[in-house]
């Protein structure tokens, strides 16, 4: 079975905020679901699906579905692999359409850990009681930074990758965020800039790494006959994949992502190849995240990310694949520390030509949005999506 | 300037029952590696279940606790330390930390060995290399 062309995205909705010291986690999910709603034309009883994570408050769905009186809801997932989940929820949310357990639904993300002050990065932390792989790694200091360092320095070892290279990555995000008037680093970046920021975790220095911010998203999907009914640009998902990618047993290759193997089934689904891509939404929670990523969905072939993206590939107007063009994780938010909301909503807004004038690709058609939850170098979720302007 | 290796704190290590022989064994200063009897295949990290096979006919070896070091960073806070894969002879490859040496030093390759560094309270050692 197929989803392509089952399901359209109607609906999409950024919170503003990037530091939410006034509203609680609860009421960020609800104002990004009105958001999304308005921007649908559609009202809160319409819903029948919904979709949040862990992150959200609460068990699964449920104090979620409870505070925003999500009254009529036939159909619900929560599905967490960490900030590739809102990809994902696009895919499960199709597939649910498709099959007729709903059909409005309903996607929310939001947190606040500026807010709260949380070291998202660099802190030691984990995911819950009885995990059994934490008496063998959190005793060795395991953070996010360490993990996606290690990552980079076998990329290295392994392709010849280099530091600059990696650096042009923040360089087109920053080139893209100065457009954007609710980034958080609005300053473009020279290659410089990013190789002397203080290094956090060898290879990584600071300007690798995405920020730290609080907000959220919404997203809502619909079956063929209500999109129509709407009055929105219309974008249908033309194929989606997944992957879980781990240590395999202990042979292990950090030199690779999951992107590896759901980019492959998004394009088979969706009938399209890597070239015929004109903007791609990538997950950039540090820069070594995008060029794995983007050799792993076929952009360029294994070990030749760091020649592809340098000297403004990804920068939009300038090289071949136009990415992240609001600034993406490293400049502009990284909401719950689960970037993959803001990955899917970008996507929308080119395929609509609602992108900003500067960074909008023109004629926009196909898009690609690309997440990795979890941690790279030990074991992360990877989702792909295929979005096409009808 | 070379950066000694911190002499970091380290955490308590959440021994549960399936676990408890690998750690017991740390208190003596043994290594120990999964090896599923299925298959004939070590793996990583010790669990009750065969990663191959799914099947509980496994058992803890003893590793000859030599490696190389598969990939590292070194993570730069107040107390810095380095975290690493080290593909042990046997072929699998363990996260862990370097230690007793100068982190700037550290590269891929590198010959290294087992030693193990005392933790919290009662709780066990940790299972960490040194270079060889």
């Amino acid at each position: 079975m197929s989803i392509n062309g089952k399901a359209y995205i109607v609906g999409a909705f950024e919170h503003p905020t990037r530091k939410a010291d006034n509203q609680s986690v609860a009421q960020l999910h609800a104002e990004v679901a009105y958001g999304a709603l308005q921007d649908a034309g559609l009202t809160k009883d319409d819903i029948d699906g919904f979709f949040c994570t862990g992150a959200a408050p609460g068990l699964g769905p449920l104090n979620m579905a409870d505070y925003l009186g999500l009254t009529k809801l036939r159909h619900f997932d929560s599905t967490d692999v960490g900030g590739s989940s809102y990809v994902m929820h696009v895919g499960h949310a199709a597939e649910a359409i498709s099959m007729g357990l709903c059909d409005i639904a309903l996607v929310t993300l939001a947190g606040r850990p500026r807010a709260e002050a949380m070291a998202t990065g660099t802190a030691p932390r984990t995911w819950g009681a009885n995990v059994p792989d934490d008496p063998f790694e959190m005793v060795y200091g395991r953070t996010v930074a360490n993990v996606y360092a290690m990552c980079a320095m076998r990329h290295m070892y392994e392709f010849g990758t280099t530091s600059e290279q990696l650096a042009w990555i923040k360089v087109a995000a920053s080139h893209h965020a100065q457009w954007n008037e609710h980034a958080m680093l609005r300053k473009v970046v020279t290659v410089e800039d990013v190789i002397n920021s203080p290094m956090v975790s060898d290879p990584l220095h600071r300007l690798d790494c995405c920020v730290i911010s609080d907000g959220g998203g919404a997203l809502i999907l619909a079956k063929p006959e209500i999109a129509k009914s709407l009055k929105r640009p219309l974008v249908k998902v033309k194929g989606h994949g997944e992957a879980t990618k781990n240590q395999n047993a202990g042979y292990t290759d950090v030199t690779f992502s999951g992107a590896r193997w759901s980019g492959p089934r998004a394009f088979e689904e969706a009938g399209v190849t890597p070239k015929d891509i004109q903007y791609a939404s990538i997950y950039d929670s540090f820069t070594i995240t995008v060029l794995m990523q983007l050799e792993d969905l076929g952009f360029c072939e294994k070990g030749q990310g760091g020649k592809f993206v340098s000297d403004g590939n990804l920068i939009s107007g300038v090289g071949k694949l136009p990415f992240n063009t609001d600034g993406g994780g490293l400049c502009n938010n990284h909401p719950a520390n689960r970037g993959g909301m803001t990955k899917v909503i970008e996507a929308v807004r080119q395929l609509r030509g609602e992108a900003h004038p500067k960074v909008q690709v023109p004629g926009c058609t196909l898009a690609l949005a690309h997440g990795t939850g979890g941690l790279l170098g030990t074991r992360h979720g990877s989702a792909t999506v295929i979005l096409e302007r009808e | 300037m070379p950066t000694p290796a911190s002499s970091r704190a380290l955490p308590a290590i959440a021994v549960d029952p399936t676990n408890k022989p690998y750690f017991d064994a740390a208190r003596e200063g043994r290594m120990l590696i999964g090896l599923c009897k299925d298959t004939g295949k070590h793996f990583w990290y010790p669990r009750g279940c065969s990663p191959f096979t799914l099947s509980n006919n496994v058992e803890l070896v003893e590793a000859k606790g030599t490696g190389t070091v598969y990939t590292f960073t070194v993570m730069r806070t107040k107390e810095p330390y380095c975290v690493a894969y080290v593909e042990l002879d046997e072929g699998i490859r363990v996260f862990t930390n370097i230690v007793d040496c100068d982190l700037d030093e550290v590269k891929i390759g590198q010959k290294v060995k087992v030693v193990f560094k005392p933790t919290t309270g009662d709780s066990p050692p940790a299972t960490m290399f040194t270079p060889a």
